[in-house]
């Protein structure tokens, strides 16, 4: 049976670790190797980086780093940030990366996740939605959300988006739920709830993550595939083995 | 040792090397039959369409090669896929070394199709490739299509239906998850690999 996953998220910035509080005050969190080791050491499912800045100053994530994170890895990761052309995507998969997720790019260019998904197939190709409930009860993407001075809402109901980031190609869809990133006090059930009745490929919940029954409740109550957080792993407030250990015992389908 | 990469435009080549490095073996990158020519052993890697992983074999007059190859070959993923007759995806024939047909997993509402992440390989047979391996051990799987268990399948994964996880017949091998992404447990299969000699 497969396992849920558990994906510590590292923010990158300058080659650095970072990690702010609703997409903002950014502060230094440590080196990213030595964050991706101690994470796989701890038994880490999956990894996440994000450029963060990428997207804001128009350029694609850095490979450097990428090719230095693969030669030590040993459990899968994703890189995103500012991927706009099958070109970035494969210089990344080329440098180790095994899947790239596109979130700003993907609403300015739909057709790109059709292009990704036809160059490299389904799997390597992951959307990142950063959504935000708004007054009127609906959910709405944001873009550009890695400053916050550049981010922008296009418009676009989030349950509309994901149908059709799938019908486009995307593998597997990482939801940011941002109105819960940071603030610790759980996963935001009823917006992942919505999204997994509509998600066919696997589906990762993120923002919200402060405690360890948080994590027990996204798996039972909104059945996404995985659950990524980065405070929480960084600060040391959740251990990953222990977490991991609360799992299974509640009877999720977990790898210790 | 020389052990030849293929480099079939699979996007996952810089892994695998690096997790061949790991275990202090450099690989030799070979696009060629000629290239592959004095190799010791051939590890297929593979990420991506049957369709394009075939047409980029042949285009590279690699078929033939890999059909007639005398030392041991492992594929991994697109790459054992391709070890098989044929394959649904694309509706394509492929290398033919093992029996069967590669089919699309099925899926359902509680099943995502990719099956994508960290599952339990059923233990079917002893083989020197599982040496180390134990009943609990997990690995990495990303993958939308899927070959059959048949007799020639050492251990099985189930995701909804039961698949082959890993494959053995003569000098071929064949990994369905990616031992280079799978921790201790893949790294434990590639080691075993480089240390296998089938009669």
């Amino acid at each position: 049976m497969l396992s849920r996953r558990i994906i510590p998220c590292l923010d990158v910035r300058d080659g650095r670790v970072v990690k702010g509080v609703r997409f903002r005050d950014h502060m230094d969190m440590g080196d990213i190797t030595d964050l991706a080791l101690r994470y796989r050491d701890a038994g880490a499912d999956e990894l996440v980086f994000y450029d963060i800045t990428a997207s804001p100053e128009g350029r694609s994530a850095d490979c450097t780093w990428v090719e230095r994170i693969a030669r030590v890895l040993d459990i899968p990761f994703c890189v995103a940030g500012g991927i706009r052309s099958v070109e970035d995507a494969r210089t990344l998969l080329h440098a180790g990366a095994d899947k790239v997720s596109i979130n700003t790019p993907a609403l300015e260019r739909p057709a790109l996740i059709s292009e990704l998904a036809a160059a490299f197939g389904v799997q390597c190709v992951v959307v990142g939605i950063d959504s935000l409930q708004e007054g009127d009860g609906q959910w709405r993407v944001r873009t550009h959300t890695g400053s916050p001075d550049a981010m922008r809402a296009p418009n676009k109901r989030t349950l509309d988006w994901v149908v059709e980031v799938q019908q486009l190609g995307a593998g597997e869809i990482v939801l940011n739920c941002m109105g819960s990133d940071g603030v610790r006090a759980g996963y935001d059930i009823e917006q992942l709830r919505a999204v997994r009745a509509l998600c066919t490929v696997p589906l990762v919940a993120s923002g919200g993550a402060g405690a360890v029954a948080h994590f027990t409740k996204v798996f039972r109550d909104a059945d996404v595939d995985g659950a990524l957080a980065a405070s929480v792993f960084h600060s040391g407030a959740i251990a990953i083995p222990e977490l991991k250990r609360a799992l299974h015992a509640q009877n999720i389908q977990i790898r210790l | 040792m020389k052990l030849a990469l293929i480099d079939a435009g699979g996007a996952n080549l810089g892994s695998v090397r690096y997790a061949l490095e790991r275990l202090g073996v450099t690989p030799t990158l070979v696009r060629t039959a000629e290239e592959l020519q004095g190799a010791e052993r051939v590890i297929l890697p593979g990420v991506g369409a049957a369709e394009e992983g075939m047409r980029r074999l042949h285009a590279q007059g690699l078929v033939e090669a890999l059909r007639g190859l005398q030392v041991p070959l492992l594929g991994i993923c697109l790459g054992m896929q391709l070890l098989f007759e044929s394959s649904e995806e694309g509706g394509v024939a492929c290398l033919g070394l093992l029996s069967g047909c590669v089919r699309k997993l099925q899926g359902s509402a509680e099943l995502r199709v990719p099956h994508m992440g960290w599952n339990g390989l059923d233990l079917l047979q002893p083989s020197p490739l599982l040496e180390g391996i134990n009943a609990e051990a997990q690995a990495y799987f990303v993958h939308s299509y899927a070959a059959p268990v048949t007799e020639e399948c050492i251990a099985a994964c189930t995701h909804g239906e039961r698949f082959a996880a890993m494959v053995q017949c003569g000098r071929v091998a064949g990994a369905q998850f990616h031992p280079e992404r799978s921790a201790a447990v893949g790294a434990r299969v590639l080691e075993n690999f480089l240390a296998w000699n089938p009669a």
